[in-house]
């Protein structure tokens, strides 16, 4: 039965992959200008244009061009970028690693921040420490993650001197020392993003502290110990996985600003200049691409979700 | 562990909506202020006052161009303000629509806008704002534009599952048997109930909504010099961070308090 859901699932995902490629494709057909003058200029003679658009395949029927710009994308051939000449496919896979890597990172630096302070601020409900941890959640809440950067950049970079500013180091001259400057835009991501899973955690474990199986589990006999990690913890974390999985997408596309704080050459670097630019073959493949990685994102966590919760797990 | 319910559960949460309130009143006050007068004229240069520091004269310093920054934080927080304003009208006056007829009338129509905006909710908001600006231009109405289209699905949604709840009530009933048409229905009766629920999203909607024209404007993409937002002049004020750090400081930490601010007052609205 569990695989009948996942199938049901993977194929709803696979037509809002559709949809949305669809619609990024008919935005992108649909915009004033065309795309053969933007590429001769306006003085071009009427005739050049004509032969252009003849050779890009404009003058062929909406229909056609979305089903080949698909399968071709679908072959991984994501066109020629306007601007630079070079196969789209390239300049993703080039930057890719970067904007992964960040990605990962914020996300781990999340979670080993979020639960353990989460787990902390419930057990001591009510005190001092758990009314610090509420106030200062609230304000990193609302800390927007590019000024957080900024901040960062200020104390780690400059008052403290961990890493210099700007400095960049590419993934393929020094594994290392790419990872460790990666590190505090990771930090600028991850810290809002932990600030709200703390607060969905400790509100999940009270939540569930309330109920009958803690009291049963307390009457059992059972430690404070046992109790919050054989039972609550596993129960309060089914709420955080959705929030964690939503927040891994948040990630993915915030790292697009972040990027441009730490000067980090990466996805969203070449999106920005493509916008400017108007290379609408990257804009699209970029978008469709971040897109994608989202819809996957949401497709695996609610993979997971099924797993982690056996009440959902048992209804399929 | 002593777990217990979490003490004075009614007064903690007021306290998040009195904290909102003071804090979102304090900051429409700034900039309210800030439409009538302004200390400067938040466009004017002076190349003697150049990253002046603090001082009575000016609160806040001076900017690369010699600014006065709290006139230009006064200024900015107004447009950020306004076109976070602008964006969630534009979501919600939409939003609210799609939902209504979605949810009132359920069926096919309900399945197709629904699947239409469970694909653009797969977009990230920025991401789809950003696919906007590449296909209109940057400028500050494209991104009211871009934001106010990235957020109607969301409102739909919620006002959608509101009609859901609100469609077979009593009341409703009651009022097709008076005669009321679908169209009277929709918006006279089951509107106004569905309104607590649509507040509280308007708010957490403002929230995001203040943070993503930020971002769009820290990429430069928003509003144009020489207007003034908070965003832009944080992303102007990087690069003077060390010479001049209260131009990054003050414009954050006004753009901190109105997140704050509506955060609060969308918590304190939604548990009440």
């Amino acid at each position: 039965m569990r695989g009948k859901t996942i199938l049901k699932k993977t194929v709803s995902t696979i037509i809002t992959l559709l949809v949305v490629s669809f619609l990024v494709f008919l935005s992108f057909s649909v915009i004033p200008g065309d795309p053969a003058v933007s590429q001769l200029g306006t003085n071009a003679t009427p005739e050049r244009v004509e032969a252009l658009r003849e050779e890009m395949g404009l003058n062929r029927p909406f229909f056609l061009r979305f089903g080949e710009w698909l399968l071709s994308f679908a072959g991984g051939d994501m066109g020629i970028s306007y601007s630079y000449k070079i196969p789209v496919k390239e300049m993703i896979l080039d930057k890719l690693p970067i904007t992964f890597t960040m990605t990962v990172m914020a996300f781990i630096l999340v979670v080993i921040i979020s639960v353990p302070v989460g787990i902390y601020a419930a057990k001591h409900q009510g005190g001092r420490t758990d009314r610090a941890v509420i106030t200062i959640n609230q304000v990193f809440m609302a800390v927007p993650p590019f000024f957080a950067g900024i901040l960062i950049t200020v104390l780690f970079g400059v008052v403290l001197k961990l890493f210099t500013p700007g400095g960049y180091v590419s993934y393929t001259k020094n594994f290392w020392g790419f990872v460790g400057y990666l590190f505090f835009p990771a930090l600028a991501i991850a810290l809002p993003k932990a600030a709200m899973t703390v607060k969905l955690l400790r509100s999940s474990l009270l939540e569930q502290a309330e109920l009958d199986y803690t009291r049963t589990a307390y009457s059992r006999g059972n430690t404070t110990r046992d109790v919050l990690y054989r039972h609550v913890l596993q129960n309060a974390m089914i709420p955080v996985i959705t929030f964690l999985g939503m927040a891994l997408a948040d990630i993915f596309t915030g790292s697009i600003i972040i990027e441009q704080v730490f000067n980090i050459p990466g996805l969203g670097r070449i999106l920005l200049t493509s916008i400017s630019n108007r290379d609408y073959p990257v804009v699209m493949a970029i978008i469709v691409c971040l897109a994608f990685a989202v819809i996957v994102i949401n497709l695996l966590v609610d993979v997971i979700y099924r797993f982690a919760d056996p009440r959902i797990r048992n209804e399929d | 562990m002593k777990i217990k319910r979490e003490p004075m559960k009614r007064i903690s949460k007021n306290s998040n909506f009195i904290a909102g309130a003071v804090l979102t009143g304090l900051i429409l006050l700034f900039i309210i202020i800030g439409c009538i007068h302004t200390p400067y004229d938040p466009e004017a240069m002076d190349g003697a006052g150049r990253f002046a520091g603090i001082s009575w004269r000016h609160p806040m310093g001076c900017d690369n161009f010699g600014r006065d920054i709290l006139s230009r934080v006064m200024t900015g927080a107004g447009t950020t303000l306004g076109v976070a304003f602008a964006t969630v009208a534009i979501g919600a006056f939409f939003g609210v629509i799609w939902g209504a007829f979605a949810g009132y009338y359920g069926g096919l129509l309900d399945e197709i806008f629904m699947r239409a905006a469970d694909a653009m909710l797969a977009f990230p908001s920025i991401l789809l704002a950003l696919m906007i600006i590449g296909l209109f231009g940057p400028g500050k109405y494209n991104v009211i534009l871009a934001l106010g289209i990235a957020f109607v699905p969301s409102f739909a949604r919620i006002v959608r599952s509101e009609f859901i709840r609100c469609k077979n009530m009593d009341y409703v009933r009651s009022a097709r048997l008076m005669g009321a048409g679908n169209l009277r229905i929709m918006f006279v009766h089951i509107l106004p109930n569905a309104f607590p629920v649509i507040l509280s999203s308007v708010l957490i909607g403002f929230n995001n909504a203040v943070l993503a024209e930020a971002g769009m404007n820290y990429l430069g993409i928003g509003v144009m010099p020489p207007d003034a937002s908070l965003g832009r002049m944080l992303s102007e004020a990087q690069t003077y961070i060390f010479s001049a750090p209260g131009y990054a400081i003050f414009p954050g930490i006004v753009l901190i308090l109105m997140i704050l601010g509506f955060s609060l007052l969308g918590e304190g609205v939604r548990d009440n």
